[in-house]
């Protein structure tokens, strides 16, 4: 069992990174980007026979607390 | 006084910290990222550094070891807490002070003298600096642009919790004058009770002439000052 975790920085903060990485992208020809935002992905490995409802509230409780941080970062978290 | 100076895994200005503190005439220890207690200090020193190697975020592990539990229970109690640099980043992870450090706006690392203007005197951190004194301190960071959302922000001021802010030579707050971005040019803030204090510019690197700026020692001397009137307020 897998859990996803993708974390990127919320609107409000600034984003060198990413409008680094834009204009980089413009330069080298590509057309059409609007905007780029750069974050994080996270993938967690669990034993087999972990029950994934439980595994899902201690996931979600660890992304809040320690694997971003929710002043400046929001978090999706998928189970597989 | 008694100054605890704490430990992580990398952290790098340790040293310096227990240097400026003796040099000042006080006694001052190490206190490893493991010990569950912080002993007779008087104030606690979080150093700056890469703790854990800034994995993840900057601070985001050093907050969950176990000395952070003896240092959290000394600031309930009204102890003084100083972060430096990673030291600031491990206290905002800590949620012991508001807001977050991110990455540096032009994403370089700075290591360079900045000035700083102290934003209020009123604070164990900045009480014996001279109004109207200008701080010639070094920085040395590559996430030290402060961010808070527009609440925390409006909090700060009508609190009076900005402590320190990035200026030119003449004390003007400019956007030149501000090395990472960091909004209304924040370098350090406080918390809402005032005994904890964090700032990216190295304060305990500025207590010697030889060093090109000695101005760090009227941070030291303003802790020094706090805790006096504390313990003659205890005697009385």
């Amino acid at each position: 069992m897998k859990a996803k975790i993708i974390i990127t920085p919320k609107k409000a903060v600034v984003d060198p990174q990413g409008k680094t990485v834009q204009g980089a992208l413009e330069q080298m020809g590509y057309k059409g980007v609007t905007g780029v935002h750069v974050g994080k992905y996270i993938e967690i490995d669990l034993a087999p026979g972990t029950d994934p409802a439980a595994a899902q509230r201690a996931l979600n409780d660890a992304a809040h607390k320690f694997l971003s941080n929710p002043i400046i970062e929001d978090y999706k978290l998928e189970m597989e | 006084m008694n100054f605890a100076v704490l430990q992580f895994p990398a952290s790098n200005c340790d040293q310096d910290a227990i240097h400026a503190a003796r040099l000042l005439g006080h006694a001052a220890r190490y206190v490893w990222h493991k010990e569950n207690s912080l002993g007779d200090a008087d104030v606690v020193i979080v150093p700056g550094g890469f703790s854990y190697g800034d994995y993840l975020r900057c601070g985001a592990i050093a907050r969950f070891s176990p000395v952070m539990q003896a240092v959290k229970q000394f600031a309930d109690n009204g102890g003084l807490v100083l972060g430096v640099c990673n030291g600031f980043q491990v206290l905002t992870e800590a949620g012991l002070l508001p807001g977050a450090l991110v990455r540096n706006r032009d994403l370089q690392f700075h290591c360079e003298h900045i000035f700083l203007k102290p934003a209020t005197a009123d604070s164990p951190f900045t009480n014996k600096i001279p109004a109207g004194k200008i701080l010639r301190i070094p920085i040395a960071h590559g996430e030290g642009c402060y961010f808070a959302d527009e609440e925390t922000l409006a909090k700060l001021k009508a609190n009076n919790q900005i402590l320190w802010q990035y200026c030119d030579a003449t004390g003007n707050l400019t956007d030149t004058a501000n090395p990472n971005g960091s909004l209304l040019n924040i370098a350090g803030v406080c918390n809402e009770r005032r005994n904890v204090a964090g700032l990216m510019p190295h304060p305990e690197r500025a207590c010697e002439a030889l060093l090109a700026s000695d101005d760090g020692r009227l941070v030291f001397e303003s802790i020094f000052a706090a805790l006096e009137k504390k313990s003659a307020a205890k005697a009385a």
